[in-house]
């Protein structure tokens, strides 16, 4: 409860028609107050700077506002101390055909001697989307197994995309499939993580083809090895290019520019609010 | 001859031939001195029938193609990157210059996944969709007839891209009216649109369809039976249905292999359970296939465009909620687009929280609650897919564009090797890949 002062409600809460708490597994119904949000009320609400309650998964802490760091304190902000939250795990049921899939792939899994438990890290349902969180030595198995299984049969991989969440310790590189059965007419979320020390995931593109640029593209900017690749090689960056551009500490660069006789500095030193 | 285009070079590979002109002679010569048939050609990425700025790399036994490899990133300029360090509403300034010729789905794709991050997907009013529908679906049109143009200017048949880019400007002349602009034109905004139909712009929308009725026959005139044109296309660039999934080829290129597959069919959006149209497929696998379909698919947006413009009721185009919406109502200056007078004389003079109300909109943006959200729409090319997550600030943690012209162009190595050189410039032309789309 140290996160989400007064100090932060002001510039969002409170207000008239402010968006409701509508993150989460509430998004779905899309329920409104009127009068918008109190943050000392509801502890749910997800829009605000800072969030209280304890729900979700803490995947980072952030300090201070406006981005600043050096320099003195002369907002009075630079004291706030909130955590991000991402969306945690679900208890079943998850609704809809969700937990058809689920029971599906862990019977499937059952199956083939493994224990569903270890396989499968958590499931997760927000936004009406599906996400299983897989321990990543067990990605292949996985996505062979959905894709063949006839009750699960999801033939068409949409490619992965890298995430890099720093704050998150131990598991900060992400990677995100999202698979598409076209007989079914479903979609679902794979997610994998591996820590920056060692950023290795198994490739999937024995089983899915089409990852191969995908995985190349994500091996480029994110350093996400990916182990089996036939050629994991960089793809849009040039061969000799050092770093991984789309890591959160890669600096996007950028020079001041003059507009009507103002210096503007480049986007990244701008003032942020997040 | 006096001047050479064709200067041989010796490198640890083998004799390097750089080609700036038209001509063959000497390389032709000295490959006949050599017994070894094997030759690499590297075409691009500054070449002309490449599609933009796309390289290929091609392994030729005489006239066969026996390997196929694309070079990308030519055109990479870090667009997800950059989202990260700007506002949500700031977004589809830039996600609109991907696929440059598909604007309108990126910036629904992108609105859409910004929209199911905030949970706002029902409130977005009719009157927007709408607009977005007829937006994305005259973009159909404008794409699939730079596709045939090109496509067709490659072949060398330099009437069918006159005649698509005369159509293509009835379609941008259309955009300018709406949005100002002919390209890049940020005008879907997550919650809505950035401003309502100008006045005349329904008009000159059912004009423009009266009009394209009229000259879309003249395409099948030209080249759909055309024997010449039919020789060059007809079983060029094969692939079957299996290939396709497994090389996550969406689009014409898998309806080309039979399976009625769109995204606005199975996975609705925008409201497009809506419309009558159909799916139109073909069963041939290859380029002529390909054409077909987007003749076809030009044919059916066309009829999606007209109810759209009978759908079109009075009402908001952004959503009600003055916390996402953009405060104020764009108008034309003397220096362009900006805010409207009456909006600015209401902050400044009459409203000292109305103007903060803006300030903090405009300069901090809204904020998204954490979480992440996957966004698909049936572009002109395929599933475009856009996965964005949030932190919960007032700027995009990470959006990541899954273009179809990025996945449907590694199908070309499959649909290239074991044909003559010049089928893969239409097989290439038959996937119609966006270098701005592929590279980001």
């Amino acid at each position: 409860m140290s996160d989400g002062t007064k100090g932060t409600g002001g510039p969002q809460g409170g207000g008239n028609g402010g968006t409701n708490g509508t993150g989460g597994v509430n998004a779905a119904d899309g329920t409104k107050g009127p009068n918008g949000v109190n943050p000392d009320k509801d502890l749910n609400a997800q829009n605000l700077p800072g969030q209280r309650g304890d729900h979700g998964e803490v995947i980072d802490t952030r300090r201070g506002m406006f981005g600043a760091s050096g320099g003195g304190d002369t907002s009075g902000y630079g004291g706030l101390v909130r955590s991000v939250r991402m969306p945690g795990a679900t208890s079943r049921p998850y609704g809809g055909w969700f937990d058809e899939v689920a029971d599906e792939l862990e019977g499937a899994l059952d199956e083939q001697g493994l224990v569903p438990e270890n396989v499968i890290e958590k499931t997760v349902v927000d936004r009406g989307e599906l996400t299983f969180h897989i321990e990543r030595e067990y990605l292949p198995t996985v996505a062979k197994t959905l894709r063949d299984d006839p009750a699960l049969r999801f033939e068409l991989c949409t490619g992965v995309s890298g995430v890099h969440f720093p704050g998150d310790k131990g598991r900060e590189l992400h990677a995100v499939y999202h698979l598409r059965s076209i007989t079914h007419n479903r979609l679902i979320r794979l997610e994998v993580s591996a820590p920056d020390a060692d950023p290795h995931v198994p490739s999937i593109v024995a089983v899915y083809p089409t990852n191969d640029w995908h995985e190349r593209e994500t091996y480029d900017f994110f350093g996400l090895v990916f182990d089996g690749h036939p050629a994991l090689t960089r793809i849009m960056m040039p061969d000799d290019w050092q770093g991984f551009p789309q890591r959160k500490d890669y600096p996007l660069g950028g020079i001041p520019v003059e507009y009507k006789g103002a210096q503007i500095p480049a986007p990244d030193q701008r003032r942020s609010y997040t | 001859m006096s001047t050479s285009h064709a200067t041989p070079r010796e490198t640890t590979e083998g004799t390097v031939y750089t080609v700036t002109g038209g001509d063959w002679d000497e390389i032709a010569a000295a490959a006949a001195r050599t017994d070894d048939e094997r030759i690499v050609v590297n075409m691009g990425p500054q070449h002309p029938s490449t599609h933009g700025v796309l390289r290929l790399i091609l392994e030729i036994d005489g006239e066969t193609v026996t390997e196929a490899r694309c070079g990308i990133g030519y055109l990479h300029t870090g667009i997800e990157k950059n989202l990260e360090y700007r506002t949500w509403t700031q977004g589809t300034t830039f996600v609109t210059r991907m696929d440059y010729l598909t604007p309108f789905f990126n910036e629904t794709a992108y609105c859409l996944a910004v929209e199911k991050l905030l949970g706002i997907t029902d409130e977005v009013p009719d009157r927007a969709s709408v607009i977005r529908v007829m937006l994305m679906e005259l973009n159909r049109l404008s794409s699939h007839l730079v596709a045939i143009a090109t496509g067709g200017m490659e072949l060398g048949a330099t009437t069918i891209m006159i005649y698509g880019f005369r159509d293509r400007e009835l379609i941008l002349d259309i955009y300018e009216l709406i949005t100002g602009l002919r390209m890049n034109h940020a005008y879907i905004r997550p919650g809505g649109l950035a401003q309502d139909l100008p006045p005349g712009a329904v008009d000159q929308v059912r004009e423009f369809v009266k009009k394209m009725r009229k000259n879309l026959p003249e395409y099948d005139k030209l080249a759909t039976g055309n024997p010449v044109f039919k020789g060059r296309m007809q079983d060029v660039g094969y692939l079957d249905l299996a290939g396709c999934l497994a090389t996550g080829a969406t689009g014409q290129v898998l309806r080309s292999a039979g399976l009625p597959h769109d995204l606005r069919k199975t996975q609705p959006y925008c409201g497009y359970e809506h419309y009558d149209f159909e799916v139109p497929t073909a069963d041939t696998c290859d380029s002529y296939g390909r054409f077909l379909i987007r003749l076809e698919e030009m044919r059916q947006s066309l009829r999606i465009v007209e109810q759209c413009l009978d759908r079109l009721a009075p009402g908001p185009v952004m959503v009600a909620d003055k916390k996402i919406a953009w405060p104020a109502q764009l108008a034309l200056g003397p220096d362009g687009l900006g805010n409207s007078l009456d909006h600015i004389k209401k902050i400044m003079g009459t409203s000292m929280e109305a103007l903060i109300h803006h300030f903090k909109l405009v300069t901090e943006g809204f904020r998204v609650p954490p979480g992440q959200a996957y966004a698909a729409v049936e572009s002109a090319k395929g599933e475009l897919g856009v996965h964005a997550v949030s932190d919960g600030g007032t700027r995009p943690y990470r959006v990541h564009f899954r273009d179809p012209s990025f996945t449907n162009l590694q199908a070309m190595a499959a649909m290239c090797e074991g044909g003559q050189v010049a089928d893969v410039i239409v097989a290439v032309a038959s996937i119609d890949p966006v270098m701005g789309g592929v590279d980001r």
